[in-house]
């Protein structure tokens, strides 16, 4: 029997003022099995942490229901023990007695809990600082204190919430392979493990089977066995051919996850993705990256002349995770500057110039482009034309947005909108009285 | 990484030594004046007959004191047991938040000193024939004056735990009572304990005006270091009035080295960044029981009984419930709603008919036009101490050897109880034929004008040097260095001071616009003394509308002034 399964899960969260809801997982079914590592990876907004957080009875689904062994959940999962990304270690606490947290919920005797929290906190290498506080530990040793408070319950699945990506890139990938090497010697303190991660590498790494999220709402586009012998090599043409595969599939949300990889030609010829184009401007979102970051990627990309352009490459030499890489391409794509197809990004006549050219005429193709492809712009500035001390409250537009994102979510369109907005010179904002209003 | 232990752990070694002596031997003391100066409220109290009276002669100081002292940390204690349950309650109860956090609000704006003829009767009506009446009135007269800070903070911090953390408690099963202890308590604990050491320094002001009082054409006394300066001023002692404030400076010293530094010390544990912070604060008491052993002792002695507290506790609170909340029926909802609007309805008329039966609109016209006078002496307060201290305390800010020197200095004269020097400032008034109308505005000065200070000095030491070597390098100076950089720099620093001060002087105004001198009185035309004449004439009706009309104005002033300048400061002025 499964240890976890989720049946036809979705979750909605009201929008507020009652104007509806908004969809943040729609309809999504998943198990994790005896014995394997699932990683979920998805970009922000996929939806993966809620789903996460479902799966271990922190939140309740709106609809459909998670089991464990068979038994529908009801609260918190006794079954399984998490790993979190910042790490959640009570400061006051000493090693030992964060260590021991979940035992003293559990009543288990003094003298016990000692004992078997002194295990798992050898077993995470950390003998010598049982009494340390953590203000004491590097991040490094403070997330081997996260993994020491899981195993100490021997839990039947340990959830891993981004465990790596607080941590600096040597000190993630050292205690990713010391996890990796605990696993593969078959001592691992708990049945099953499932990640979720951003980090496409990480997810091939450690997983035996890698479910896709996609977004908007958060759902499974599909998974992939990785079928590599263990620990998985990473100059295994296969590994590459799956890390290639699976950046092609994330830079484009609208081809379908086969999970059949043999190279990096596999994907069957995906087409560029299609504007759709229903309802508002302002139902469509906006990448949130600032001008200068797009305009700094362009140029990169038109430097290196002589590679193809492949992303996994890209992201690699730019040391940038697909959560800051990909909002970038889409916002490039967007405009217009570039196009993405198999895993390679390749520049427009347009981009090419946006990246090489002035700062006055960058602004001028940046503003075209702009009122072009960016419709939820062209809607603001027709706003502000139409009224007749040409401003606007931008409580207004915010409003707007309101009725399709949570509020968060609006504000941040709104800012992003802004910083478009103003570097294209085509309104400006007033922060202090909230007003956006045509140039003089 | 710091693979060294630290060097503090290393010191805890050897035996039984000179610190633990210490240790017991402060153990005893304690123990020994608390159980003397608590025999003491058990005397015998028959009002109008037999009433307790202070004697000026300064050996009884300590002693006065001492009562003083022990009124406060009994309203302390009962302050945090409220903070702690009311708090807990509107942050985890959706519908009763709805509730307590407007009335907080609400009752943070009452006058404490106003209160006091109320609360004074109600108390001795309930314990006949014995001080602790009285003893009750005037501990629970410190009680409000410090109860609302701390609960607010604890609220806000219970509100602010890091979502991580909650999440991480949930799934690891803790009991309600395990994540109070472990998390919430913890998290709020630094917060909680500047609030309640602010709080604290402020009750000294409230413990003098509350142990001699007269309430209904009755004089109270209650043996203490507040009545004994009453009883000085009655006595025209100036002898007797240089030997209280001593004592009190004294009394203020000690608590603060004895009971908040070690605390302070102490209470560094629970920063809840993870990483080292700079310098820690300190304190040779709490070196002290770290380096002896029968804390130590004690500790492991008792760790089999927290361990059965632990379970009770947890097994009588429950488990921690569902993350989220379900939302309610709207049915349920809507009969909520209904029920409070039907109470807010009731109360209001209930005040329309008070007004109108028993005291009448006039009255209530001209209390408003007395509250209008008293609005501007605070207003014209504020200003005055705004100029005279925001220049000075810029300039200790901006030194921070001066800093470190003055800080406590500030610290110590904002929690010096400002009517102890009025009599001195009153006998001025008099030789100097200036009207109290004026005068009071200096009274209430005397106590309110330290938070602008510290506020001041705060703010300055926030602007960022880098901020200041830009001013020199650009050539700013006078009048645009502050336009530019200064007033922008402190301004949300200033916002604090303001709304403190502010808050301050109006519950100073009704003992500061009636001030005597032996038999002399002088009264200023204002709201603050027509509540302190109405409590002498034990005039209901006048006392509650005077009550009523004050809180009315703090309560508009905040909202209306501060409120919009908070917002201000968070927006445009935030560092």
């Amino acid at each position: 029997m499964d240890l976890i399964t989720v049946d036809h899960v979705s979750k909605r969260f009201p929008l507020p003022d009652g104007k509806g809801e908004f969809t943040v997982l729609g309809d999504v079914t998943l198990s994790v099995h005896r014995g394997e590592v699932l990683a979920l990876l998805g970009r922000s907004g996929s939806g993966k942490s809620t789903l996460l957080r479902i799966m271990s009875g922190l939140i309740r689904p709106s609809q459909g229901e998670v089991r464990s062994n068979g038994i529908p959940m009801r609260g918190a999962n006794p079954n399984l023990a998490m790993v979190f990304q910042s790490f959640a270690l009570l400061p006051w606490l000493t090693v030992q007695e964060n260590v021991e947290l979940g035992l003293a919920a559990r009543h288990v005797p003094l003298a016990e809990r000692q004992e078997r929290a002194l295990k798992a906190i050898d077993i995470v290498g950390l003998d010598g600082f049982e009494n340390a506080y953590p203000k004491e530990l590097s991040g490094g040793m403070k997330q081997r204190v996260g993994f020491a408070r899981a195993f100490v319950l021997n839990p039947e699945v340990l959830f891993m919430d981004e465990p790596f990506s607080a941590l600096d890139v040597l000190t993630a990938e050292n205690l990713r392979g010391e996890i990796d090497d605990l696993w593969n010697a078959g001592t691992f303190p708990s049945k099953s493990i499932l990640i979720v991660t951003h980090n496409i590498e990480e997810a091939v790494y450690l997983a035996d089977r890698v479910v896709i999220l996609g977004s908007k709402p958060g759902r499974i586009r599909g998974e992939l066995q990785v079928n590599l012998p263990r620990p998985h090599d990473r100059n295994h043409p296969r590994f590459k051919a799956l890390v290639d595969y699976i950046y092609s599939v994330m830079t484009n949300p609208d081809i379908a996850v086969t999970g059949e990889v043999e190279g990096p030609e596999s994907g069957a010829g995906p087409e560029p993705s299609p504007q759709r184009n229903s309802g508002s401007p302002f139902s469509r979102p906006l990448p949130h990256v600032r001008v200068g970051g797009i305009s700094g990627l362009l140029e990169l990309v038109a430097e290196k002349r002589d590679a193809d352009g492949s992303i996994p490459q890209l992201a690699q030499r730019l040391q940038l995770e697909v959560d800051d890489l990909l909002p970038l391409l889409d916002a490039a794509v967007l405009l217009g500057f570039a196009e993405v197809a198999d895993g390679d990004v390749r520049l427009t006549a347009i981009g090419r110039d946006f990246a090489s050219t002035t700062i006055l005429r960058s602004k001028d193709l940046f503003r075209q482009q702009a009122l072009g492809r960016v419709p939820v712009l062209s809607s603001i500035v027709h706003t502000l034309q139409e009224k007749e001390n040409r401003a606007m409250r931008s409580d207004f537009f915010l409003g707007i947005w309101d009725d399709y994102f949570p509020l968060q979510e609006a504000e941040r369109q709104l800012a992003t909108a802004v910083d478009w907005g103003r570097y294209a010179e085509l309104f400006e904002f007033d922060a202090i009285e909230g007003r956006l209003y045509l140039p003089s | 990484m710091k693979p060294l232990p630290e060097p503090e752990s290393l010191r805890r070694s050897g035996s039984f030594g000179l610190a633990d002596l210490a240790v017991i031997l402060g153990v005893l003391a304690l123990l020994g004046v608390v159980a003397h100066v608590g025999a003491g409220s058990m005397v015998s109290f028959r009002p109008p007959d037999v009433s307790p009276t202070v004697s000026l002669d300064p050996r009884n100081l300590p002693d006065y004191a001492a009562r003083s002292t022990l009124r406060m940390f009994i309203a302390l204690a009962a302050s945090l047991l409220f903070t702690l349950v009311y708090g807990w309650v509107a942050a985890h109860n959706r519908r009763a938040e709805r509730v307590l956090v407007p009335l907080l609000d609400i009752l943070q704006s009452v006058p404490v000193l106003g209160f006091l003829s109320i609360t004074v009767t109600g108390f001795i009506a309930l314990f006949p024939g014995s001080l602790l009446g009285l003893e009750a009135a005037s501990i629970f007269a410190i009680f409000t004056s410090q109860v609302w800070n701390m609960t607010f903070s604890f609220y806000q911090s219970l509100r602010t735990v890091p979502k991580e953390l909650g999440e991480a408690t949930t799934l690891y099963r803790l009991s309600r009572w395990q994540r109070f202890t472990r998390l919430e308590l913890p998290s709020a604990a630094i917060p909680l304990l500047w609030n309640a050491m602010m709080s604290f320094g402020g009750g000294w002001f409230f413990v003098a005006a509350s142990e001699a009082i007269s309430v209904l054409n009755h004089d109270y006394t209650l043996p203490g270091i507040g009545s004994y300066v009453a009883a000085a001023i009655a006595a025209q002692d100036l002898r007797a009035l240089g030997w209280a404030m001593a004592t009190m400076a004294v009394v203020i010293l000690l608590v603060d080295q004895i009971f908040w530094r070690p605390l302070v010390a102490w209470s560094d544990r629970f920063r809840l960044e993870l990483s080292a912070s700079g310098d820690a604060p300190e304190s040779w008491l709490y070196d002290l029981l770290t380096t002896a052993h029968i804390p130590r002792l004690v500790a492991a002695a008792s760790t089999p009984v927290l361990e059965g507290v632990d379970r009770l506790m947890s097994a009588l609170l429950g488990p921690v419930q569902d993350h989220e909340e379900q939302p309610a029926p709207p049915g349920q909802e809507r009969l909520f709603n209904l029920a409070l609007l039907v109470l807010i309805g009731a109360l209001l008329a209930a005040l329309i008919h008070f007004v109108l039966t028993r005291v009448g609109l006039a009255e209530v016209a001209t209390v408003f036009r007395l509250g209008l006078l008293t609005l501007a002496r605070v207003s014209l307060l504020l200003v005055l101490a705004t100029l005279i201290w925001t220049p000075i305390g810029v300039a200790i800010g901006f030194h921070p050897r001066l800093a470190r020197l003055l800080q406590p200095l500030v610290q110590f004269l904002a929690s010096f109880p400002a009517n102890f020097i009025f009599p001195f400032a009153t006998l001025f008034f008099i030789h100097s034929h200036i009207p109290i109308g004026w005068g009071s505005i200096l009274l209430m000065a005397l106590g309110a004008q330290w938070y602008i200070l510290f506020n001041a000095i705060a703010g300055a030491q926030t602007i960022p040097s880098d901020l200041r070597e830009m001013a020199d390098d650009v050539g700013l100076k006078g009048l645009q260095r502050w336009r530019k950089l200064i007033i922008p720099g402190i301004f949300s620093a200033w916002v604090t001071g303001g709304v403190t001060a502010s808050g301050g002087a109006w519950n100073a105004s009704i003992v500061s616009e009636v001030v005597s001198w032996g038999t002399t009185t002088l009264a200023a035309s204002g709201l603050g003394a027509y509540i302190a004449e109405a409590t002498g004439r034990g005039d209901w009706p006048r006392i509650a509308l005077g009550i009523g009309m004050m809180s009315l104005f703090v309560v508009g002033f905040n909202r209306f002034f501060w409120r919009r300048l908070y917002d201000l400061a968070e927006r445009r002025y935030h560092l």
